[in-house]
């Protein structure tokens, strides 16, 4: 149980959800019903965490005790805050709490080495996807995942330095802008979370995982290989060097650094034996049948 | 840096300092002292095997590396400037020789 739970449970909150997502325990207290009613719903079929003992805990706050009621700001708190972070206006609460919980792993998750990617299996084979905001990653991890693909993240890759496996973290997909509608065209209501418009990454929507990805997300997989999509560009597929895939992967880890050298280990470890593929696409059915080509080449 | 001594001798970090893999023509370094990794291309992880634990003053090192390697533009200065480059990210010593 880490220190800081018994700090932030100290404090009183009016409403509180506490969910377990693969190995990690969250607990999400508000002064709001409105974020805890919108993630009780996107997160129903989730555990509570091991023992009911939360690894992190997220709180969101008034900015002033008055703001409650009058155009109501959720700050957002927890074991690990950044402290210039901007309010965001109650109707986004829900992207409060994601962003909250992804704060609480990028500042203090030491167990696994943290890639900001998404993550797909079959076979009990992972392709990690990753690549800067905008790239398409979330978009195309949900399209797979209704291709036969298991989703097992969205936001995090956990990579467990003992073992090289990658561990299942599938919170609901962070659909955002065109990706959002590419998705619902796909899915029936109930798969969605609230449309969030005007928010800070523009519009976004989340997608909550299929039965399979929450039946299996105690189940970790053997990475197999590294993508990295980039959306809007013509079809073209190539192989990355693993210098390249290195310092891509430093880049998009929040810990490698705090690791030391068991993130060191971990990644020159996976970029000297996984197989890396540079996708860009035009558009998402392009880029579908890219990631399978590449992966039967595999 | 007085690289224009002679008698200057260059070591290699300690061995057990260092964690090196070669990633195609990069290598990747961490340096446990520092906790600081570093992606190294030609010819640096070159030099760093060339010197070793012993050390080698410039001259040495130059004459090693031509034994080892062929050098298509053996240039003194630029070897100097290379080892101060390693001085400063802490993977190379640099004293007084004896």
């Amino acid at each position: 149980m880490r220190a800081g739970v018994l700090r932030t449970g100290a404090l009183s909150v009016r409403h509180v959800f506490s969910v377990r997502v693969g190995p990690v325990g969250f607990r999400i207290g508000s002064d709001w019903r409105a974020p805890i009613a919108a993630l009780e719903r996107v997160y129903a079929a989730y555990p509570a965490p091991h023992g009911g003992i939360a690894d992190f805990s997220v709180r969101l706050f008034a900015a002033r005790p008055w703001r409650r009621f009058v155009r109501p700001a959720v700050m957002i708190g927890g074991d690990y805050v950044l402290p210039e972070a901007a309010p965001l206006p109650l109707a986004q609460g829900l992207l409060a709490a994601e962003m909250g919980m992804n704060l609480q792993m990028a500042l203090g998750q030491r167990h696994y080495l943290l890639l900001h990617a998404a993550v797909v299996e079959r076979e009990g084979q992972a392709m990690i996807l990753t690549g800067a905001s905008g790239a398409g990653k979330s978009t195309l991890a949900a399209l797979l995942s209704l291709r036969g693909w298991r989703l097992m993240a969205d936001e995090f890759a956990l990579i467990d330095p003992r073992t090289g496996l990658v561990h299942a973290f599938p919170r609901a997909v962070s659909l955002k802008n065109a990706g959002v509608a590419t998705i619902a065209a796909e899915v029936p209501e109930r798969r969605l979370g609230p449309l969030l418009a005007h928010t800070p990454k523009g519009t976004i929507r989340h997608l909550i995982p299929d039965t399979t990805a929450v039946a299996k997300m105690d189940c970790p997989a053997r990475p197999a290989a590294i993508l990295f999509p980039s959306f809007g560009y013509a079809r073209a597929t190539r192989a990355v060097l693993p210098s390249e895939v290195f310092v891509r992967l430093t880049q998009a880890s929040t810990n490698y650094v705090a690791l030391g050298e068991r993130g060191f280990d971990t990644l020159t470890r996976m970029v000297t034996t996984l197989p890396a593929f540079a996708i860009d696409y035009p558009d998402t059915n392009t880029a579908i049948d890219q990631v399978e080509a590449a992966w039967a080449a595999l | 840096m007085d690289g224009d001594d002679p008698r200057l001798t260059y070591r290699m970090a300690r061995p057990e300092t260092l964690s090196i893999v070669h990633l195609d023509s990069f290598s990747a370094v961490y340096h446990r002292a520092s906790g600081i990794t570093h992606l190294l291309a030609a010819p640096a992880p070159e030099i760093l095997a060339a010197l070793g634990e012993a050390g080698q003053t410039l001259p040495s090192l130059m004459a090693r590396l031509g034994a080892l390697y062929t050098l298509e533009d053996a240039d003194a200065a630029a070897l100097e400037a290379r080892l101060d480059e390693l001085v400063a990210c802490g993977l190379v010593s640099c004293e007084p020789g004896l």
